[in-house]
């Protein structure tokens, strides 16, 4: 299996040697929705971060691929990564209230880049910015293109970056957990958007989350990762019917859902933690061979 | 609105402010040893001949009563007679002002320039060596005071490589025809090339030694500033956007990180203006602070008292213009 996304055997380690990703591989189909779930502190943001090429400086890739519109981007040189990943790809951030420029207005930060890396003229970005703003329901668009981030909502903010991670018609879009910085009635509404988004656009989207209830809504498939290792890659329906994993069936078992009550939630048990602990030890004893 | 009253607010705290230095220097260079008039007066000279000049210049009334009425005279303009020098002391502190305005301003130029290269410099290659010869460079140049490190240029660029004049500032013969005290300005608006490299010549080796140590405190502010800028959320968004570290830091970090940094260059600046005084010394440059030391050990009172409100009131206009420029530049600031 090979997609848009492709992400083969990737390592990645602190100085240290401690791994943070061990062996990762998944796939992002063309126009479809993968879920990225796991605990905090997985890993999750880190493949997102090897993908894009952000990773923090403490961390190094190792070994492994990463297949964006075929081409391994850790075979390229760091130029010409950039400008394949700003071709090809964006991000959804995590926390809109950190994700703009204070001291720029609005527009440029939209419009900026179609011109700079993707030779716009300017006429054509403003336009297709006014276009987005509009397209992600944002009342009267010339005035916010004209604001500073500060003056603007969460909500607000988000749908603006939505707007601008859709500006350049990316092949692929990572999400970070891009509701969990807002309150719960806006977290909703932007889910809604991205999902309404990515479908009109055909756009892959990679989705990284914690819940399983938001997964079940938006993917077509999805990674289950613990301690940096990917549990189980499988089709959503599959997953829910038949998870291979036991800590995927204890995660599903903790997930309310219609039949599953809130009542009946079970913690993930200590044998099966325990369990998945042996999986990640000898996954690295096999390693260092 | 509250504009208006923030502006009201200032120029009272300014006034009291010059009121208040006004004060504690006139008393104080009254209590010091020291009587101007036996040193203005030749070595014949009899008791009655100082006790008249006394009497001719108030000496011989209360503190108070003298502060009184230089006050009234400042209200009026008038900052008193110098002693040594027998002119008005309003004119003398004016006439050298533009020497010291132009040679600091040329400082702060140096300085911003050198500190804002070091500071890109550093955060680009940071973690490197590069970033380490920053940050040692930096610690050097702060470890010597400006007027050691105006001792250290004499030696390099006026004996061992005698490039740059070492005292004055301007050579005699182009010494002419200039409507205002600001050589630099008016030599520049007037295209008079020879004219400008003469007087930078001169004012290179003052405004290095001055700069050096503000250069490293920028390139130490500035440094910090724009690498813990760079982790924010904003940049690393900038990065997936294809752009590269250059523009990623002069771009999107730099007029951010620009503004912790930016008050405190500002207090920074008012003691680099500060150093003139000895700088000015050692370079025979003709300055504001060249004079106040001939003030000092003249006992010309009220020249020093003309100097020192002077200086005062460059200061708060200074935190003034640094204010100004910290609205223009912070967005959430412009708009409140
Ligand atoms: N700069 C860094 N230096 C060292 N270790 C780091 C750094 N950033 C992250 N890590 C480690 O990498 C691991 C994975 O972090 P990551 O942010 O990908 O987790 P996550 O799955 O996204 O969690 P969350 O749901 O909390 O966002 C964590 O164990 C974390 O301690
Ligand atoms: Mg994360």
């Amino acid at each position: 299996m090979s997609g848009y996304l492709s992400v083969r055997n990737l390592t990645v380690a602190l100085q240290t040697g401690e791994p943070i990703l061990r062996s990762v591989s998944l796939n992002v189909a063309a126009g479809q929705v993968h879920g990225l779930v796991g605990e905090s502190g997985a890993g999750k943001s880190m493949i997102g971060k090897a993908v894009l090429g952000t990773l923090p400086r403490a961390l190094h890739v190792i070994s492994g691929e990463i297949w964006l519109d075929g081409v391994d981007l850790l075979k390229l040189s760091p130029a010409a990564r950039r400008k394949q990943i700003g071709a090809t790809a964006a991000l959804i951030p995590q926390d809109p209230l950190t994700a703009l420029n204070p001291s720029k207005r609005i527009g440029p930060q939209i419009t900026r880049r179609l011109v700079d890396i993707l030779g716009w003229s300017k006429q054509n970005a403003q336009a297709r910015a006014l276009e987005l703003l509009d397209e992600v329901h944002i009342p009267n668009p010339e005035r916010v293109m004209r604001s500073y981030p500060h003056e603007l909502s969460g909500g607000m903010r988000q749908r603006i970056l939505i707007a601008s991670a859709f500006a350049a018609e990316p092949k692929l879009i990572i999400a970070d957990e891009p509701t969990t910085a807002l309150d719960v009635t806006v977290q909703k509404q932007i889910l809604r958007l991205i999902a309404e988004m990515q479908s009109h656009h055909g756009t892959a989207l990679l989705f990284v989350t914690h819940d399983l209830g938001v997964v079940s809504k938006v993917c077509d498939s999805l990674s289950v990762l613990y301690a940096g290792k990917v549990l189980e890659e499988a089709r959503m329906h599959r997953f829910f019917m038949h998870p291979v994993h036991p800590y995927s069936a204890a995660l599903l078992a903790a997930t309310p859902t219609y039949t599953n009550p809130i009542d009946s939630l079970l913690p993930v048990s200590e044998t099966v933690i325990e369990a998945v602990e042996q999986e990640v030890l000898e996954h690295d004893i096999r390693a260092s061979r | 609105m509250t504009l208006l009253r923030k502006f009201l607010l200032r120029l009272i705290t300014t006034a009291v402010t010059l009121f208040g230095v006004a004060v504690i220097v006139f008393i104080v260079i009254r209590v010091v040893p020291g009587n101007p008039i036996a040193m203005m007066l030749p070595p014949g000279a009899t008791d009655a001949d100082i006790a008249r000049l006394q009497a001719q210049y108030g000496f011989d009334k209360s503190i108070f009563e003298q502060f009184l009425i230089w006050l009234g005279g400042v209200m009026q303009g008038d900052f008193g007679q110098s002693i040594s020098l027998r002119q008005p002391v309003s004119s003398l502190v004016l006439g050298r002002l533009p020497a010291t305005l132009e040679l600091s301003v040329v400082a702060l130029m140096i300085a911003v320039v050198m500190g804002g290269a070091l500071a890109l410099l550093g955060t680009l290659y940071r973690g490197t060596r590069t970033e380490g010869a920053v940050d040692i460079s930096a610690g050097m140049a702060l470890s010597i005071p400006d007027f050691l490190w105006g001792l250290v240029l004499i030696l390099l660029f006026g004996v061992l490589w005698p490039v740059f004049h070492i005292s004055g500032r301007i050579s005699p013969a182009l010494n002419t025809d200039f409507a205002t005290n600001f050589y630099l300005f008016e030599a520049i608006l007037r295209l008079k090339f020879d004219v400008v490299a003469d007087l930078i010549a001169h004012m290179f080796m003052p405004a290095l030694a001055l700069a050096i140590p503000l250069a490293a405190i920028i390139a130490q502010l500035l440094k910090q500033s724009l690498k813990e800028t760079m982790h924010l959320d904003y940049v690393t968004l900038a990065r997936t956007k294809g752009y590269n570290e250059n523009h990623i830091i002069t771009r999107e970090a730099l007029p951010n990180a620009i503004l912790p940094t930016l008050t405190l260059v500002g207090v920074q600046f008012t003691f680099l203006i500060g150093g003139t005084v000895i700088i000015e010394r050692l370079f025979s440059y003709e300055g504001l602070g060249n004079m106040a030391i001939d003030a000092v050990i003249n006992r010309d009172l009220p020249l020093i008292q003309g100097i020192v409100i002077l200086f005062a009131l460059l200061f708060t206009l200074v935190n003034l213009v640094v204010d100004m420029l910290y609205a223009v530049l912070n967005p959430r600031l412009r708009h409140a």
